[in-house]
């Protein structure tokens, strides 16, 4: 059940009155029943995928746990780490072996497993770590790996921040409901208006006849593309959870507004990039390895040597994140470059210093401005690596870039009036973003204007209802990262 | 006052989206008329000897005007672009909600299409299938007719809830409204005159189309299904159906296909007439009586059509005349007027 | 305590380290931040900072970190 079809809409609508109407103590039950239906409406065979992943993860946490009770420390300590690997080896062998039948095969993943199999593996690291207990009751627990509003895109949430408000009871608040059918309208907006609508485009511009200039639009379209595709398929999920009175973590933070990559990757696909951290990056960079690595770089070159941990677990954390995309040599490359442009911007902080100490700029509203569209098309440039699967048609097409060429911006399947919603939509959004960064949450300085309140959201469905690119005759598909 | 509030809002977001339906809705006044057949008849119920079902070689090739003036027959035509055998399956059981006529007129051509994909393009089956459903009323019958006609892609993208808000449908026809949707906002005219769409333009038949042979041409099982189903109702209503293939010289009607349809109809006892064996009693004038070089008739060749089809339903059916009721007459003096306008305003057109 | 205070002051010199309570929170250090000062307590403390103890509760404050170079220091 895609989040763009009716039969969604009228899911979740029924969900949400019967979801106030029983007893709150059942509430939690009633979830599951829904993900589970949710699951086996795109077909059954999903269901069992996600049916063996939740078993699995609950026996091996239960293992872990019953293995470090065991009185001797270091036997503790041994038994554990076996049961942690198998389990983590199981997993993400199951997961590769999914990626690989989708590259080679073609076969189609099972749906959400990589945001499943994550969020779940988190939670069985979690209880390797000692962080937190595991869950006693396994239907407890098959609620949290299967969560229906964050199944297909994520956020991927913690146990420790999910848990607790899955199974605690909730009872109806009119300003709740209200807040998360409101984010649910305005990711709806961003998807079906926007992303949908010049997706149209970005398909037409990658044939090989567009080159040049062509080339840099393509990277700029493909921006707006996938930020209203993802932002907006993330809103559709906190929202809908939001209603439900379950908050689920940012996934991002206005990631367009960054001045520099690393910062663009603490606000954009933010619980990813903190799943990495928290369990690729830390865990690679104070392994025993890497501190025998620090220690002999240290002694020849005192400086570089402490930084090499780091930046050997950058790019361990970004080859992670490339595969979580895809096994294929341009996802790879894609988290490379990633890494390689946070490596070398750290290595170049001392001239940036310099820079600075010279031209004092740095707080000028201009030069802000001008670190964010550096920032925009930086980030356009490695984005276009997952768009051709193919890296050295993307190579070629990059070396074209400076040649003259025109972009037939009529040809592309879009008309004049195509391009207006465009252009206004992504104003909406621009204005949006520059009033949550200034004032925060737009939804709570309309909330004591009721007037104005109900003139916004029934102007933004018509919006939607009018202007998105749904039904007969639009190609527009499913969410870009619902296939990951 | 917080409640009040947001009914008001609710109250006002609901009368836009109405009236803003109502505008983005084809309306098939000015162009396309056949899309706006099947939603006439409804203020024409009740009183109708004989109900043709079928597709374009029913709408085009017969005027029950004609059959009224010559042999005080009451007919009405529910037909619509490419109609399916499931629509007019569906469209018959909604007919015999409002009246029981004496003959149902089935044109056999659709029998060619067993599903909606073998119907060719799918985006203008899509099209067909909205002129066909979206102006039927509620019931069961519309609803059986809209699952049936569905499209694959109507299907993967859930259609069947916007032939309940057809705004789903047509949200982005506001970039290209006329002034024909600003005319007809509130209201519509009747274009049809008992379900005939009045054609006066000639083009002369020239040269037999040539269509590949087949390589089957046995009708598929869901279309017999649906002509043994059309039997059935008949039969258990009281009702004559009468088959025909109505003279159009294009698309092609087989031998094969021919046989077929007289096989069953021997075997059921039904009356079957290929109106293509008798153009010559008819009088069709393939260089006057065609609009577009053979596809279908125009009104003089509709009227000769008629004239023949009308003997052979009161001679072999006994379809009463009603001259003699003075309701109906009077009713139909003025149907008669319009049609000879409209007749008269075409030819004016022409010249 | 001085020993800890000396490699955060190293690290970023503008930061009121006496005070300041929500040094990951508010973003003040970052992951490198922490890697780097995570090899520097191995060196000057002897002490191996595992994964599962790198959280913003004992990263936030210096307080907190010193509180976590005892309790490893202990055991």
């Amino acid at each position: 059940m895609s989040f763009i079809s009716y039969s969604f809409l009228l899911f979740a609508a029924i969900l949400l009155v019967i979801y106030y109407s029983i007893p709150a103590r059942g509430q939690w039950l009633l979830l599951l029943g829904a993900s589970y239906c949710f699951y086996a409406q795109s077909g059954i065979e999903n269901l069992v995928f996600i049916l063996l992943t939740t078993a699995s993860t609950y026996i091996a946490a239960r293992l872990i746990y019953r293995a470090q009770a065991a009185c001797d420390r270091k036997t503790a300590k041994r038994r554990s780490r076996i049961w942690l690997w198998l389990c983590l080896g199981i997993h993400f062998g199951l997961l590769a072996l999914c990626k690989v039948r989708f590259t080679f095969q073609n076969v189609l993943l099972p749906m959400g497993i990589s945001f499943y199999m994550f969020q779940s593996m988190g939670y069985v690291l979690d209880v390797y770590r000692g962080s937190i207990h595991p869950e006693r009751n396994p239907f407890k627990l098959a609620l949290f790996v299967s969560y229906f509003p964050q199944l297909v895109q994520g956020p991927i949430s913690k146990y420790q921040e999910l848990a607790p408000q899955l199974l605690g009871q909730r009872c109806y608040n009119g300003k709740q409901v209200s807040f998360g059918l409101q984010r649910m309208l305005w990711g709806y907006f961003k998807k079906l208006v926007i992303a949908d609508r010049i997706a149209v485009a970005v398909l037409a511009l990658k044939g090989p006849e567009h080159t040049g200039l062509a080339f840099l639009v393509l990277s700029c379209f493909y921006a707006i593309q996938i930020y209203g595709d993802f932002t907006g398929g993330i809103d559709i999920a906190i929202g809908l959870s939001e209603a439900l009175g379950i908050t689920l973590p940012e996934n991002f933070v206005r990631p367009f507004f960054s001045k520099n990559i690393a910062e663009y990757w603490r606000r954009w696909h933010i619980t990813l990039g903190r799943w990495m951290k928290e369990y690729v990056f830390y865990s690679v960079s104070v392994s025993a390895p890497m501190r025998r690595l620090s220690k002999s770089a240290r002694k020849k070159w005192p400086k570089f040597g402490k930084r090499l941990p780091v930046y050997a677990a950058t790019f361990a954390t970004w080859f992670c994140t490339g595969i979580w995309h895809g096994i294929t040599p341009n996802f790879l490359l894609w988290g490379m470059l990633n890494g390689l442009v946070i490596v070398i911007s750290e290595e170049l902080t001392p001239l940036y210093q310099k820079f600075h100490s010279r031209f004092p700029w740095k707080s000028k509203p201009w030069y802000g401005a001008l670190e964010m569209l550096r920032m925009f098309l930086l980030m356009n440039l490695i984005r276009i690596v997952d768009l051709f699967p193919n890296v050295g048609e993307c190579f070629r097409r990059l070396g074209t870039v400076f040649t003259p060429a025109s972009v037939p911006f009529l040809e592309l399947g879009l008309g004049v009036v195509d391009y207006g919603i465009l252009i206004c939509g992504c104003a909406v959004m621009l204005c949006v973003s520059i009033l949550q960064e200034k004032k925060g949450s737009v939804r709570q300085l309309l909330w004591q204007r009721a007037g104005l309140r109900y003139a916004v959201v029934l102007g933004l469905l018509l919006a939607v209802l009018l202007m998105g690119s749904y039904g007969i005759g639009y190609d527009a598909g499913n969410f870009i990262y619902n296939q990951f | 006052m917080k409640k009040v509030k947001f009914a008001v809002a609710l109250g006002a977001a609901f009368i836009v989206l109405i009236l803003l339906q109502m505008l983005l809705v084809p309306k098939y006044m000015l162009h396309s008329q056949e899309g706006a057949l099947i939603g006439e008849y409804y203020d024409n119920a009740g009183s109708n000897d004989v109900i043709f079902i079928g597709d374009c070689e029913v709408y085009e090739n017969f005027s029950p005007i004609t059959l009224w003036e010559k042999y005080g027959i009451t007919s009405y035509i529910r037909g619509s672009a490419q109609q399916t055998i499931w629509q007019s399956y569906y469209l018959l059981e909604e007919t015999l909600r409002y009246e029981t006529p004496k003959v149902v007129v089935f044109n056999v051509l659709s029998m060619k299409y067993d599903t909606p994909e073998s119907t060719g393009s799918q985006s203008r089956r899509e099209a067909y299938n909205r002129m066909t459903l979206d102006t039927m009323r509620w019931s069961s019958s519309k609803w059986n007719a809209i699952r049936a006609s569905m499209t694959q892609e109507e299907k993967e993208k859930e259609a069947l809830l916007t032939y309940i808000f057809p705004i789903l449908r047509y949200h982005d026809r506001w970039s290209r409204l006329t002034r024909e949707d600003l005319t007809y906002w509130f209201g519509r005219d009747t274009v049809s005159h008992n379900g005939y769409l009045m054609q006066a333009g000639i083009k002369p038949f020239q040269a037999a189309f040539q269509e590949p042979p087949l390589a089957d041409y046995s009708f598929g099982e869901n279309s017999w299904n649906y002509l043994e189903k059309m039997r059935c109702l008949c039969e258990k209503r009281g009702v004559q159906l009468v088959l025909i293939k109505a003279p159009s010289l294009s698309p092609v009607w087989w031998e094969q296909w021919d046989a077929q349809i007289e096989e069953y109809a021997k075997q059921h006892n039904l009356l079957y007439i290929n109106m293509l064996d008798h153009q010559r009693e008819i009088g069709l004038d393939w260089t006057t009586d065609t609009y577009d070089a053979g596809l279908h008739l125009n009104v003089y060749g509709a009227e000769k059509a008629s004239a023949w089809l009308g003997k052979l339903l009161a001679d072999k059916c006994h379809v009463p005349d009603r001259r003699d009721d003075e309701t109906l007459a009077a009713a139909w003096s003025e149907k008669a007027a319009r049609y000879y306008e409209q007749k008269r305003r075409l030819e004016n057109e022409k010249n | 305590m001085d020993k800890l205070m000396g490699i955060l002051l190293e690290l970023n010199p503008d930061i009121d380290y006496e005070k300041e309570t929500a040094l990951i929170d508010a973003g003040l250090l970052d992951s490198f931040d922490i890697v780097t000062l995570v090899s520097e307590i191995d060196d000057v403390f002897g002490v191996e900072i595992p994964a599962q103890a790198l959280t913003p509760e004992n990263f936030n404050s210096a307080k907190a970190l010193y509180g976590l170079i005892r309790r490893l220091q202990e055991c």
